[in-house]
C-alpha cells in the first residue's frame, strides 16, 4: 500500500501526525521534483521523484534518524558540529576511520574518553531534529513513505517523541495559508481526545500554548479562547494547529452550531427527516445482498 | 409505491459514476459531457448534473442512487440532490492526495445539509498509488464512529459492501 504524494498537498507536519498516530515504522523519503509535463487532479504541474533530498526514519511512531541529501551525516561530523570534537580531532577521525561504522566509532570514542555516551546521544538527537525542523518548512516536493524500511545497522538511532517535534514545527510555519486551510473555522471548539494516554507527559509547551490548553472545553469556541487570551487570529491558529497535529486536542462543533449550519443551508432538522421504517431498510439490505 | 434515495458524492473523478454503474439495474442515466478544459482532461467525460441509478426491491419499493457532479461549478445541484436522502457515500480517490482536502470539504458540506448517516469509500484500492484506508482515516480526520471502507468501484461486490454498510449504519441510527 502506497503512501506517496507531494508536500504541496500533504505537508511534513501532516505526515508526522499520520506517522505518530498510526505508530508507523519505515523511512520517509523526500525528493527533488522533476516536472512530468502533466497536471494533477487540481490542474497543478505534476512532479516525479528525482534526486533524494532527505530521508527520515521512524520506529513505532517515533522519530529515530534523519539524513539530509547533501550533508555529511557521519558521526564525526555530527560531533564536530555539536562542538564535542575540535577541528583537528574531527579531521583525524575522518581520515583514519573513514571505513569504521558510526556505532563502532562511537564505542572507540567513548573508550578513548573523547566523549561520553550522553554526548553522542544528545548530538545525534540534535542533528536529527535540525534536519526535521528544516524540512518542516519545505513547501513542496514529492515524498514516499517506505513501510518497514530502516537505516542500516551501523547507524546510531535515537528515539524522539513526535508530539514535541510537531508542535515545534507549527511554531515555524511560514505559510500562513496552511494555517487558514487547515483551520478555516474559528467557531469550532476543542476537546481532549478520548484516550489522551500520557500524551501530555514530557510535552514542552510555551506559556501561550498552555494558556490555550487550559481553555480547552467543547463549550469554548476557538474564537472565544483567542479573545480570552488576547491573541489574534494568526496566533491562535498557529497554536491550535500545532496542538491538533500533535494529537493533543480535537476539533468539535460547539452545541448549536450544527443546527445553525443546517438552518443556513435551508435543510431540515433530524425531526423532519424522511420517516422510513426499519422494515424498509431491512428489505433494501436483503435485496442488495442478492444482487 | 415508496421510493428512497441515497447520494453518492465526492471530488472530481473519484469514481461516483462508476460506483452507480456497477450496481444499478438500469443503464445509468448520466448527464456526462465531454471535458473541454485541459486541467480536467484526465478522462474523457464528466458528470455535469447528476447520475441516476435504480435498484428495484419489489412492486412497492425502489431505491434510487444519485451521483453528484464532481466539479464545484456544478455544486448548485448538491443541495437539491441531498433533500430527503436516506444516507450518503463520500467517494475518495485513494491514489490522489491532492483531492483529499476537497473530499473532506464535500463531506462537511453534505453533513450540514442533513443529519443522515454516511460512510466514506476509499476508492481505487486496486491502484498501485492508493493510500490505505487506515492512512486515509487519519489524513481526512474521519472520526472513529464513521465507517471508512476500502472500495473498488469497478467491482460489484465491493460496491455492494459499501451500500450494505451504509444501510447497517442507517439501521443502527434508527435503533437509538
Ligand atoms: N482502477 C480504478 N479505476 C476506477 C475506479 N473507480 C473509478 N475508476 C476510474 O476513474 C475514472 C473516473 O471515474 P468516474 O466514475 O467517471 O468518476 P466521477 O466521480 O463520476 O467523476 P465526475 O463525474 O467527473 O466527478 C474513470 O476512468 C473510472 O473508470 C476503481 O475503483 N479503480
Ligand atoms: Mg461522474
Amino acid at each position: 500500500m502506497a503512501l506517496k504524494g507531494n508536500l504541496r498537498n500533504f505537508s511534513t507536519t501532516q505526515l508526522l501526525n499520520l506517522i505518530n498516530l498510526a505508530r508507523k515504522t519505515g523511512m520517509l523519503m523526500i525528493y527533488e521534483g522533476i516536472p512530468t509535463g502533466e497536471e494533477d487532479a487540481l490542474g497543478e504541474p505534476k512532479y516525479t521523484p528525482g534526486k533524494q533530498r532527505a530521508a527520515v526514519a521512524f520506529k513505532n511512531g517515533k522519530l529515530i534518524y534523519a539524513e539530509m541529501g547533501t550533508q555529511d551525516g557521519n558521526l564525526a561530523s555530527v560531533l564536530h558540529k555539536a562542538g564535542k570534537l575540535n577541528d583537528r580531532q574531527a579531521q583525524v577521525i575522518r581520515e583514519r576511520a573513514s571505513l569504521t561504522s558510526d556505532k563502532a566509532l562511537a564505542l572507540l570514542l567513548i573508550q578513548a574518553n573523547y566523549v561520553t555516551q550522553a554526548d553522542i546521544v544528545a548530538s545525534v538527537q540534535q542533528h536529527t531534529l535540525d534536519i526535521v525542523y528544516d524540512l518542516l518548512t519545505w513547501a513542496d516536493g514529492p515524498f514516499a513513505f517506505n513501510d518497514g524500511e530502516l537505516p542500516g545497522d551501523d547507524r546510531i538511532t535515537v528515539p524522539i517523541d513526535l508530539e514535541n517535534v510537531i508542535i515545534e514545527g507549527s511554531r515555524r510555519i511560514k505559510e500562513l495559508e496552511t494555517l487558514n486551510d487547515e483551520l478555516p473555522n474559528l467557531d469550532f471548539a476543542l476537546k481532549f481526545p478520548e484516550d489522551p494516554g500520557d500524551k501530555f507527559k514530557g510535552i514542552h509547551l510555551s506559556v501561550e500554548e498552555w494558556r490555550v490548553v487550559s481553555f480547552v472545553n467543547p463549550k469554548n469556541s476557538i474564537r472565544q479562547i483567542a479573545k480570552a487570551n488576547n491573541m489574534n487570529d494568526t496566533e491562535i491558529r498557529r497554536i491550535v494547529y500545532g496542538l491538533l497535529q500533535a494529537g493533543l486536542v480535537e476539533l468539535v462543533k460547539p452545541p448549536g452550531m450544527e443546527e445553525k449550519a443546517r438552518q443556513a443551508a435551508g435543510a431540515r432538522s433530524r425531526k423532519d427527516a424522511p420517516q422510513i421504517k426499519k422494515t424498509v431498510v431491512n428489505k433494501l439490505i436483503d435485496r442488495i445482498k442478492t444482487l | 409505491m415508496q421510493t428512497v434515495k441515497m447520494v453518492i458524492t465526492g471530488p472530481f473523478s473519484s469514481g461516483k459514476t462508476e460506483f452507480i454503474r456497477s450496481i444499478s439495474e438500469i443503464e445509468v442515466v448520466s448527464t456526462e459531457r465531454d471535458i473541454t478544459t485541459p486541467a480536467e482532461q484526465v478522462k474523457d467525460q464528466t458528470t455535469v448534473a447528476m447520475d441516476f441509478g435504480r435498484i428495484t426491491v419489489d412492486d412497492d419499493l425502489v431505491l434510487y442512487l444519485f451521483g453528484t457532479p464532481g466539479q464545484r461549478r456544478f455544486d448548485f445541484m448538491w443541495e437539491i440532490l441531498a433533500e430527503g436522502m436516506l444516507g450518503f457515500v463520500v467517494m475518495v480517490d485513494s491514489s490522489k492526495p491532492e483531492t483529499f482536502r476537497e473530499a473532506k470539504s464535500i463531506l462537511e458540506t453534505f453533513r450540514a445539509y442533513a443529519p443522515t448517516p454516511y460512510v466514506v469509500a476509499a476508492n481505487k484500492q486496486d491502484h498501485p498509488d492508493a493510500w490505505s484506508p487506515e492512512d486515509l482515516r487519519i489524513a481526512l480526520r474521519i472520526e472513529d464512529g464513521v465507517k471508512l471502507l476500502p472500495c473498488v468501484a469497478l467491482d460489484k461486490e465491493s460496491v455492494k459492501t459499501v451500500l450494505l454498510e451504509l444501510l447497517y449504519s442507517i439501521l443502527e441510527e434508527m435503533e437509538l
